[in-house]
């Protein structure tokens, strides 16, 4: 079974997804990422699918469940690069991908968890009485 | 249209582990492209068709895949039979709503690959198994 790199740069985790996956690649993928995210302390994940020309039901399914998973794991997962045709047939499909987030390109991934983490240590120093509260 | 494709030449894949389902999917991208379907019904016929050669494999214990080019005397299209000597599905009608499923999946096998091409024909039953055809027409 072929497994799919992670690579890992500064406090990010980056998947890019280059192969046409097995089920049991996919499941792999998500187990190993898990371990990562613990291994490293990440707070981000970005995965890559401008390679992938189809996501279907157990990949959608394999996606919402590392974002639900890394979530747990203190991470915040953004899915990008995903294609217009793929987009379409996903929502004809059926598939909500619900509780992703999403960016166009890995730079705005990366911008939009460098947000989400500054957010956050904002909201943990923020604990003056008077303080503007941070919206999330 | 006259394109130089080869009508009628079905060709099979089995569909008995995890690395079949990615051969069916490359053999559906192969065909859709010869019969120049745009890439967005690429994108739909391959994805209806890595859903329902998982459900033959999970759901019908595996069994096999033709995929043929067909011509309805305007269009080149493609069409897939999917064929499993599984259990058959007890209430079709509630395998093909949204959301439903009998297995550990989403629910959008069945109903959500009806959506996404041309064609749909099902026949089930305990005795024979499941067979499903679907055809995605260039346009």
């Amino acid at each position: 079974m072929e497994r799919v790199p992670i690579l890992k740069i500064g406090d990010i985790l980056l998947v890019s997804i280059q192969l046409d996956m097995s089920d049991q690649t996919a499941v792999a993928l998500q187990e190993d990422l898990a371990q990562r995210i613990v291994d490293t302390g990440c707070h981000g994940v970005i995965i890559d699918i401008t390679a992938l020309d189809i996501v279907d039901s157990f990949v959608g399914r394999m996606l919402s469940t590392i974002a639900s998973i890394s979530k747990v794991l203190d991470a915040e997962t953004v899915v990008v690069g995903m294609r217009p045709a793929v987009a379409i047939t996903l929502v004809e499909l059926g598939l909500s991908l619900n509780g992703i987030r999403t960016a166009l390109n890995v730079e705005r991934g990366m911008e939009l968890i460098a947000a989400a983490h500054a957010d956050e240590l904002d909201y943990q120093l923020d604990d003056e009485p008077d303080a503007e509260t941070a919206t999330p | 249209m006259t394109t130089g494709v080869d009508l009628g030449q079905p060709q099979a894949q089995s569909v008995r582990s995890d690395e079949d389902v990615v051969r069916v999917r490359q053999l559906v991208r192969a065909v859709a492209v010869s019969v120049k379907l745009s890439l967005v019904d690429q994108t739909k016929v391959v994805t209806a068709a890595s859903e329902l050669a998982r459900n033959t494999l999970v759901y019908g214990g595996g069994g096999s895949v033709e995929v043929t080019v067909v011509n309805n005397g305007r269009r080149n299209g493609v069409q897939i039979v999917f064929a499993d000597s599984g259990p058959g599905i007890a209430d079709l009608d509630l395998a093909m709503t949204d959301g439903y499923t009998s297995g550990g999946g989403l629910g959008l096998g069945l109903s959500g690959s009806r959506r996404l091409v041309d064609e749909f024909q099902i026949e089930t039953s305990a005795e024979s198994g499941t067979r499903i055809t679907v055809t995605k027409w260039s346009r």
